[in-house]
């Protein structure tokens, strides 16, 4: 008896997961708003999982107060997030809510398991025009409805410390690549390095090469979004990155091991380095301990004669609606509420990111020269990472070659322009799968 | 036996050095957590600076190591005192009765042992999300979820090795217990359990070890209230700084009870051991 | 065989309609061991056959992200996935054979020199000495860790700059100028040896040790009387004694080696160095990072059976050695 009952849950297990996600949750909440609880995973963007929860449930409470729906908010860090997004996509059983990188949007729009934004919800939150147009381009592929809206922008800014660029007699900060190099060098001396990077992170690495062959006017998918990897403009702006290392010798090679996404930074807060390139780093420096008065900001410079005054990714975190979600009315109120200006200011404001909606930034907290900076880096130099459904894989299998690459410098040995093809030749066939 | 000299000093030197290659690590993690923040950050040095012991108290702040402990602790104990009473039921049925599909049970189960977890995970991972959706077993993201995993690892090492300890029990005792009117459940509990115990616990021991330790279905199945230290402790590096001092405190702290137990229990695994291998 | 008589009270189950004598007790007999085996056999369905079984039939299936959500759209791919990981001409197929090669090279290397310290360190402690008991224990160490709170030490040991391994090869014994790297390039294979060893040997050692006990001593007083040394002792009657130790012990640490996940996982984080990728990592990076699992699938289907022929490729050779003996 026992036995025929587990069989038959085994089968009538085995039916559904082999139906997984076709159906979804059938029943419907019936009970009024005020029974509703949403369920939503924050990405982790204080300093510490704990902090998230601080910083995020006072605006939860207010969300709640205006609304009556309640919010259990989940802090899930990057190293898990895209797994658990996973498991929640082949299964049904997710978050109503959601963050997620805004690199990995048309990925994620290409599962189907996100709710579009298309123009009838997209008025139900406020419509498209309140949100910054850099960081909405970067929610999804182009032609499509997008997957998610922006919540956090970020840029990518080049932070120099102000008083070893005065030390060496460095009055500016610098304006091309090549001045780069040359403070660089000046910069580089037994006690400190000229630039810190995060070598052995996958994600550095390809947003890092992404910009400097974007620079070049090269791509890694054409208008039809095929890989066009092996380009020679791809590999000049690999190089440029290897060079660091390789050539003009002002990073560390040290620094081709640093993968947790925060040992550059930390170089840079304690001295080690005169350069970094990193997104909405303010906050994390003072709490490491650097003079606010040291720190500088700029574009990254694109090298001289470059194609493209390109400076840096559309970086930055979308919120998504999870398309099982048994309370898509309720969501939406949450997604507006988090897109609203207020709940933009003051969020944006804690975490040290930019608004992704114009109205905030009339608030004074976000007119300091360090955020006109990141500003108009968004607003006129900042490409999105190509919005098609490979992204992700393009993002693994190139900024792994990369990092292997830059391994193979810090070693010693030179990585010619045809090692770096034959890499990129490899990483295209690869996602050829 | 008469040991030659030159026996003598080998094993000295090569006992003293395979020591310090087993505490290097032990030493390192020590000394780290006892090390002011600066200290981390700098050059390796073999002693601290200065002693001392904010590392013990920060890291309990810096993510909720507790919580995960306590999730390690119930998961972890759970699974090994299960594995082991299923493992023990199916052991002393292949050691004591001769059935259809004897042959077939014990390489099936042993077979598992080589799935490649990556293969199955995704797959678990669904039919835990459908069992409650159908059947309201709530298995994603729950604790039984991760028990009812960890237990089914290690029974194939756990069928076997007891299997191994019940042929070694005289089937006299059983049977003269059975005579005595206690039956084969009442022989079973009575007589076998308790000579098969250095058995049974090398068993705890092991499936207790691999549960603490596993990092990837952990990583999956779980959610933050259920969250145990094999992925928990990935949250130090999580953080603006890599809390190194912290990490090794931490290390520390969840290694000790492991550690103790596993010491005091060894001479267990050994007779364990023997009484599996030898048979 | 079966002489274990069992009594009315053996279950309560069983009890109803048992009238006659006989037939009851014949058919307890029989379904009273697949009784004790069910809880195991549910278990093992659950957690690893059936999902064993969609797993393979994944491998068959273009499960890429665009039919993660809907495994039913997606369309069959056939041996398709099979053909694409093993075009050895082509990268894909190249990144899986060298993967696979460096992960036999792990195993080997790391099975020999697991097995000659674990027997080195048997033979030395097999016989009383004073402060026999704590090295023993000692020795225990490694393998009593969690895994993920040893590697994480080892890691933070090889770093280049602020490492202790490098501190000690070139700060104070000044082995070379220029600090290597062990978490990347070249060394990161040996890196990972070195953690892995240290990880495994001690239960090794714990296994021959255990095998060692149940040697009788007369055999080696025997062997003493015919004028045997250590090592000719140990030639002659450790090691044969130990054969059945021996044959389960390298099959459980080939297994686990080849296998292995949890270390390099916590060692490198999600993706390896290509001179350290071995295979399970590099399975994990094209299903769950790449969200490929139509390709991760095959690779692991492929994965198993290497092992399953190799396992029974062993157990043949070995049995047929026990019957020549």
């Amino acid at each position: 008896m026992r036995l025929k009952r587990i069989t038959s849950a085994v089968a009538v297990s085995l039916v559904a997961a082999s139906l997984a996600g076709c159906g979804g949750n059938e029943e419907t909440s019936g009970g009024a708003a005020e029974d509703v609880t949403l369920t939503y995973w924050a990405s982790n963007q204080g300093t510490s999982l704990e902090n998230d929860q601080e910083v995020l449930q006072p605006q939860l409470d207010a969300f709640t107060a205006k609304t009556g729906i309640k919010v259990d908010v989940e802090v899930v860090p990057w190293s898990d997030l895209l797994n658990r997004i996973l498991a929640a996509t082949a299964s049904g059983e997710g978050p109503d809510v959601l963050n997620i990188g805004n690199t990995w949007s048309a990925s994620l729009q290409a599962t189907g398991a996100l709710t579009p934004f298309d123009d009838a919800t997209m008025a139900e939150i406020g419509g498209a025009d309140r949100f910054l147009a850099g960081s909405l381009a970067a929610t999804g592929a182009p032609g499509q409805p997008p997957t998610a809206v922006p919540v956090y922008s970020l840029a990518y800014g080049l932070y120099y410390n102000k008083s070893m660029f005065a030390e060496a007699g460095i009055t500016e900060p610098p304006a091309t690549w090549e001045e780069l190099v040359e403070a660089g060098k000046k910069l580089t001396t037994p006690e400190h390095w000229g630039m810190s990077i995060e070598g052995g992170s996958v994600s550095e690495n390809i947003h890092n090469v992404f910009v400097f062959s974007e620079q070049q006017g090269g791509s890694f998918f054409d208008d039809a979004g095929k890989p066009t990897f092996d380009t020679p403009e791809n590999v000049a702006g690999i190089k440029q990155y290897l060079d660091l290392i390789q050539t003009d010798k002002i990073t560390n090679p040290s620094n081709a091991e640093y993968s947790n996404g925060t040992e550059a930074l930390a170089d840079f807060a304690s001295g080690k380095s005169a350069m970094v390139m990193w997104q909405a780093a303010a906050g994390s420096l003072e709490e490491l301990g650097m003079d606010p008065a040291d720190i500088g900001v700029a574009p990254i410079p694109a090298p001289s004669g470059a194609a493209e005054d390109v400076a840096s990714i559309v970086a930055g975190i979308n919120l998504a609606v999870f398309d099982n979600s048994e309370h898509k009315p309720q969501a939406l109120d949450f997604v507006e509420f988090m897109t609203s200006t207020p709940t933009q200011i003051q969020l944006n404001k804690t975490y040290g990111s930019l608004p992704a909606v114009t109205e905030a930034y009339s608030d004074p907290a976000f007119q300091t020269e360090a955020v006109e900076t990141f500003k108009s880096i968004l607003d006129d130099k900042a490409v999105p990472m190509p919005a098609v459904p490979e992204e992700s894989q393009f993002e693994t299998l190139v900024g792994t070659a990369v990092k292997n690459m830059l391994a193979q410098a810090a070693s010693g040995t030179v990585v010619t322009e045809q090692a770096i093809s034959e890499q990129l030749a490899a990483a295209q066939q690869q996602l050829a799968g | 036996m008469r040991e030659p000299q030159w026996f003598v000093w080998s094993r000295r030197i090569g006992l003293t050095l395979l020591c310090a290659f087993a505490l290097l690590p032990v030493w390192v993690m020590v000394t780290t957590s006892l090390k002011p923040l600066g200290d981390v950050q700098g050059e390796f040095r073999w002693f601290p600076s200065t002693v001392t012991l904010d590392a013990f108290v920060e890291m309990w702040r810096t993510i909720p190591l507790g919580r995960y402990f306590v999730n390690s602790l119930v998961v972890s104990v759970t699974a090994a005192v299960a594995s082991v009473a299923l493992a023990l039921l199916a052991a002393y049925a292949v050691s004591r009765y001769r059935f259809t599909g004897r042959q077939l049970f014990s390489v099936t189960v042993l077979s598992t042992q080589m799935f490649p977890g990556i293969l199955f995970l995704l797959p678990l991972f669904v039919i835990f999300v459908n069992l409650g959706r159908t059947l309201g077993i709530d298995l994603y993201g729950s604790r039984p979820g991760l028990i009812i995993t960890y237990l089914t690892f290690t029974l194939p090492f756990a069928v076997w090795m007891l299997v191994g300890y019940l042929d070694s029990v005289p089937r006299e005792l059983d049977e003269a217990a059975a005579v005595d009117g206690n039956g084969p459940m009442g022989a079973f509990f009575r007589v076998v359990v308790p000579a098969a115990m250095p058995g049974i616990i090398a068993v705890l021991i092991y499936a207790f070890m691999t549960a603490w330790g596993e990092v990837l279905f952990a990583s999956v199945l779980t959610d933050e209230s259920t969250r145990t230290l094999a992925v928990g402790l990935q949250g130090y590096a999580t953080q603006n700084n890599v809390y190194w001092n912290q990490i090794m405190a931490a290390s520390l702290t969840v290694s000790v009870p492991v550690v103790v137990g596993f010491l005091l229990l060894q001479r267990y695994l050994v007779a364990g051991l023997t009484a599996g291998s030898v048979k | 065989m079966i002489t274990v008589d069992p009594a009315p009270e053996a279950g309560t189950e069983a009890r109803t309609g048992s009238t006659p004598v006989r037939a009851p007790r014949k058919r307890k007999r029989q379904w009273l061991p697949y009784l004790l085996l069910l809880p195991v056999v549910v278990a093992e369905l659950l957690i690893h056959i059936i999902p064993m079984v969609i797993g393979v039939g994944m491998s068959f299936l273009e499960l890429t992200q665009f039919y993660v959500r809907n495994w039913t759209a997606a369309p069959a791919a056939g041996v398709g996935n099979y053909r694409f990981v093993l075009q050895f001409d082509e990268a894909s197929g190249k990144a899986l054979l060298h993967s696979f090669w460096t992960t036999v090279q792990f195993t080997v290397i790391v099975l020999a020199l697991s097995w000659a310290l674990a027997m080195a360190a048997a033979i030395w402690t097999q016989h009383a000495f004073r402060g026999r008991g704590l090295v023993r224990t000692i020795f225990l160490v490694p393998y009593a860790l969690p895994v993920f709170a040893s590697v994480i030490t080892w890691s933070f040991m090889l770093q280049r700059d602020n490492g202790m391994v490098n501190h000690v090869l070139v700060d104070q014994l000044h082995l070379t100028d220029e600090r290597p790297f062990w978490l990347i390039g070249d060394n990161s294979f040996w890196a990972l040896i070195v953690v892995e060893v240290w990880r495994l040997w001690p239960f090794a050692f714990l296994a021959l040790t255990a095998g060692m006990s149940s040697i009788p001593a007369e055999q080696y007083e025997a062997a003493a009387i015919d004028g045997a040394g250590v090592l000719r002792s140990v030639r002659w009657v450790t090691l044969p004694n130990l054969r059945s130790v021996n044959q389960v012990l390298l099959l459980v640490l080939f297994l686990w080696t080849f296998n292995e996940f949890t270390v390099p996982y916590t060692f490198f984080g999600k993706s390896a160095p290509e001179q350290a990728d071995l295979i399970s990592m590099h399975i994990y990076q094209n299903s769950f990072v790449t969200w490929n699992f139509g390709t991760g699938s095959a690779m692991s289907v492929l994965l198993l059976l290497f092992l399953l022929a190799v396992t029974a490729v062993y157990l043949l050779l070995t049995r047929k050695k026990d019957v020549d003996a």
